[in-house]
């Protein structure tokens, strides 16, 4: 090793290869069998389950568990896939304190919620560890249904779309389809290529056709999509990234936490991966957790993620703000950057300190850093003559958007929350949607 | 402190909990360690008659079934008598017995029927120092085939008859171990009351499969591929056993016969449940077997707090104390009226009791916006379902409602205290006192 956390600038292999494989381990290793059967047995089978109703997907999640407890886990899964198809990377990333734990009745009984996210992973784990996904297509409609982004929400509908007969040309602008469970989720939370492994699991459906280094605005257009198929789906998600608009972010170091985690999660030799000595990380969300924790796990001597208001108001759970800070990043609040200051390279950040308005108090203070990472949020990318509102395009409930034909889901549009889970459920009703319309019924 | 000494048919032991008959007590190691446990006594694991010992399975010899986090809640054994040689038994017997004075140790016997065999083998254990002994006529299982065991309690004639031999060629105390495997308990017990028996003790186990292995397609435990019903203890049998126990405590053809209660005692409560419905002490072996001999200690120091709590010296204070309150169906108070109430600050919103209420009871449980659950009073029957599978206890409890109160689901006042009706005296019962159809306003 030819550096350590204390090397000065943006390097690489600060930590030894061992190191850095149990940094970057499951964060939550499966539970065993025995385990399982422990967490099951907490369940009490609710009536109408308050934890069913904040799964965005409504996982008949009492069902599953009991199954679990019955010794048929393979039932369990089916029961999660038949709603989420993508279950088992929900069961990952979901933030389940914020979801369907928080909703269990346990957690008013103890404060201890039944372990709905592993036990979900346990279940799918299991059937998908037994061979290929379990849906069989009906008889060819004849229809072709155009899905734009292979994403949580154009995977979802294009399972969907392809289950109900219906064939599915699925594009992507990346080299790999996933979307952000391939480019942008931490990769503790999905070791093994569990990403890329779902996807392919997925597509044995068959049906469904993909085509990578495909986007609006480059290879297609709406209008031919929407010529040359029945139906198009949309689910392209957030392809701009927010600026900070301040001097200095043009700065050697200064870059976007989302191509950061990318090529974290793209990389196959950790300890090549550079990164800063001090890095600062901007911004509140998970995005903004995600890279400062794998900033610090690669070896960073110190991290600090400043946000401009209160946590409470942080888009990060208070668990994820929580294992942030067990893993060693500092975080500040009520603090925006005013400008980031060096020659070529960045060597420092001035802060302001800010109210709950988020607006500059007067006073303020300067980190020392040598790598600074914007995770102030993403924006559309082009959206065609679609109709937008707060900046994603407007659909209705079932994903129609305000062109006839077309239908948007997950990130991209409004209505969700920018979530995995909400995403699938975006992909799964438009396509319900998609079928129902095109079939006439 | 409460006095846990207890005197049981003269037998004395410094706590009412002894380990009953079974392999806990099979030998010297076992039961050495049990009295440094703190057992107040044991009954030996059964001896039959001098000769080829015994032969066991050597393939799995227990069979359970589980709750929640693989609880033990019942077990089933088709372990025979002691499979060890009288003689090796009998000295074991007498070495422990002169090392533990304080102790009692009953020897519990099953030998063919024939008085000569039980002359035999009370003339051994006479030798040992023992306490007394117990006529094992309670095994369902392998001995019944060869006309022992629970052959032999299921015929009160037998019970009447062996108890008379032991009595004719022995002083010990003797009790006698009944089986529950027949359809009224009392039939034995007066027989062994007949005969002279100082005492019964019940339950032995209950004939059970307890699993069917679905692959094999064969009960379990599975001896190279069959299986045989075996018997059932442990706490899942604990009312069944319970209600035996106080139906001889209340039968006037038994009543005051002294009873050893088993059946799935795990507790200090389980212990004093059974002792207020009759029994003088209690036999455990299933909790013994599933979490070891130290479980002893929490019984002593519950029944102690409890009985300080109560105000018990002695456990003769409450021996009994509940068993006039056994009583049938029909002397029950029909104008006695309860409903269910929730209480909402410790209710988790689970939803439970709508569910059980609302699927397979009385609709009697609503459902408001927010999850919130209250009762019915015009529906409630008020028959504790709710109560039962509400996973947080004291959320859910039933209010009696005063004289003067109206049922709101029958219409009737609540009559003064003395002035109920039992289905004695209801007009609904075609049998009743005309006299005593006192109208409710119903």
């Amino acid at each position: 090793m030819t550096h350590s956390p204390t090397t000065p600038g943006v390097v690489a292999g600060r930590l030894p290869p061992p190191v850095l494989a149990d940094n970057f381990a499951d964060l939550h290793p499966p539970l065993d069998a025995h385990e399982a059967a422990v967490a099951a047995d907490r369940c009490y089978f609710c009536y109408d389950a308050p934890c069913m109703e904040a799964c965005p997907t409504t996982i008949d999640i009492p069902l599953f568990i009991r199954q679990i407890a019955t010794g048929t886990p393979e039932a369990a899964a089916r029961t999660i896939l038949d709603m989420n198809i993508l279950g088992g990377m929900c069961a990952r990333v979901c933030p389940t304190e914020t979801l369907c734990e928080e909703a269990c009745v346990r957690m008013d009984a103890e404060g201890d919620p039944v372990q709905i996210g592993r036990l979900q992973r346990f279940a799918t784990d299991t059937l998908m560890e037994k061979g290929p996904q379990p849906y069989e297509r009906a008889a060819p409609t004849g229809k072709t249904v155009a899905v734009v982004g292979a994403g949580p929400a154009g995977l979802a509908c294009a399972h969907r779309l392809a289950m109900h007969g219906h064939d599915v040309k699925l594009y992507d602008a990346r080299p790999k389809p996933g979307g952000l469970n391939e480019y942008g989720i931490a990769s503790y939370k999905t070791v093994e290529d569990f990403a890329a492994r779902e996807v392919e699991w997925l597509m044995g459906i068959g049906g469904i056709e993909l085509t990578t280094g495909a986007a609006l605005g480059n290879t297609l257009s709406l209008d031919g999509l929407v010529k040359d198929h029945d139906a198009v789906f949309l689910g392209i998600g957030l392809a701009g990234v927010n600026d900070l608009g301040i001097d200095g972010a043009g700065l050697e170091g200064v870059r976007d936490a989302v191509d950061f985690i990318a090529d974290l999660r793209q990389s196959d030799d950790l300890s090549k991966l550079p990164v800063g000595r001090r890095v600062v990380v901007i911004g509140g969300g998970m995005t903004a957790i995600d890279a400062a924790v794998q900033a610090k796990l690669l070896g960073a001597e110190e991290v600090t993620l400043v946000y401009r208001r209160g946590r409470e108001a942080m888009p990060a759970s208070e668990y994820e703000q929580n294992l942030a800070a067990a893993k060693g990043v500092r975080i500040i609040d009520h603090a925006a950057p005013k400008r980031i200051v060096g020659a070529a390279q960045v060597e420092a950040v001035e802060f302001d300190y800010t109210d709950d308005d988020a607006k500059p108090t007067g006073d303020g203070f300067t980190l020392a850093a040598d790598q600074v990472l914007k995770a102030i949020g993403q924006k559309l990318g082009d959206a065609a003559s679609l109709k937008t509102e707060g900046g994603k395009i407007a659909i209705t409930e079932t994903g129609r958007t305000s062109v006839a034909g077309v239908w948007a889901g997950g990130d991209c549009a409004t209505g969700g929350e920018d979530l995995t889970v909400t995403a699938v459920a975006h992909g799964r009703d438009a396509a319900e949607d998609i079928h129902a319309s095109l079939m006439g019924s | 402190m409460a006095d846990l000494t207890t005197d049981f048919i003269g037998i004395k032991s410094p706590n009412p909990f002894w380990l009953a008959s079974a392999p806990p007590t099979d030998k010297e190691y076992n039961v050495r360690r049990a009295f440094e446990a703190g057992w107040g006594g044991v009954v030996w694991k059964t001896l039959g008659e001098a000769g080829p010992p015994i032969v066991n399975v050597s393939g799995p010899r227990y069979g359970a079934i589980w709750g929640a986090d693989r609880r033990l809640l019942g077990l089933n054994n088709i372990e025979l008598i002691t499979d060890r040689s009288l003689e090796i038994n009998l000295e074991e017997i007498k070495r422990v017995k002169q090392d533990y004075p304080d102790r009692a140790i009953v020897v519990s016997l099953m030998v063919p029927v024939e008085e000569d065999a039980w002359a035999r083998i009370l003339d051994a254990v006479s030798t040992t120092g023992a306490d007394g002994v117990e006529l094992n006529f309670g095994c369902p299982h392998g001995m019944a085939e060869r006309g022992m065991g629970s052959a032999v309690g299921q015929v009160p004639d037998y019970v009447e008859q062996i108890a008379g031999w032991v009595k004719k060629h022995s002083d010990m105390p003797c009790i006698v171990k009944l089986t529950p495997n027949i359809a009224d308990i009392r039939m034995p017990a007066e027989a062994a009351k007949r005969g002279g028996a100082d005492a019964v003790s019940l339950i032995n186990t209950i004939t059970s499969i307890t699993s069917v292995n679905l692959d094999e397609m064969c009960p379990e435990p599975m001896i190279d591929g069959m299986g045989t019903h075996g018997g059932y203890c442990g706490p899942a049998v604990k009312p069944i056993a319970m209600n035996m126990v106080a139906q001889i405590a209340r039968s006037p053809k038994t009543a005051g016969l002294p009873i050893s209660g088993i059946g799935g005692i795990t507790t200090w409560r389980d212990a004093a449940e059974f002792m207020a419905l009759g029994a003088g002490n209690v036999q455990v072996c299933t909790a013994a077997m599933t979490y070891g001999f130290h479980i002893v200690q929490e019984m002593i120091s519950g029944l102690s707090q409890w009985m300080d709590e109560k105000g018990y010296v002695s456990t003769a204070d409450f021996i009994g104390k509940a068993t006039p309150k056994v009583t049938d169906w029909q002397h029950l108070n029909l104008d006695y009226v309860t409903k269910a109430e929730i209480d909402l600050d410790l209710c988790i919103k689970c939803g439970r009791c709508y569910a059980a209420c609302e699927d397979t009871s009385h609709q009697a449980i609503e459902m408001g916006p927010g999850r919130v659950f209250t009762v019915k009073d015009d529906e409630c029957v008020a028959c504790n379902l709710c109560v039962n599978v509400c996973p947080v206890e004291d959320c859910i409890t039933m209010r009696v409602l005063e004289p003067g109160e109206v049922d709101l689901r029958t219409g009737m006042t609540i009559p003064a205290k003395d002035d109920k009706r039992t289905w004695l005296q209801h007009p609904n019962n075609p049998a009743g006192d005309p006299l005593a159809c006192i109208s409710r306003g119903q």
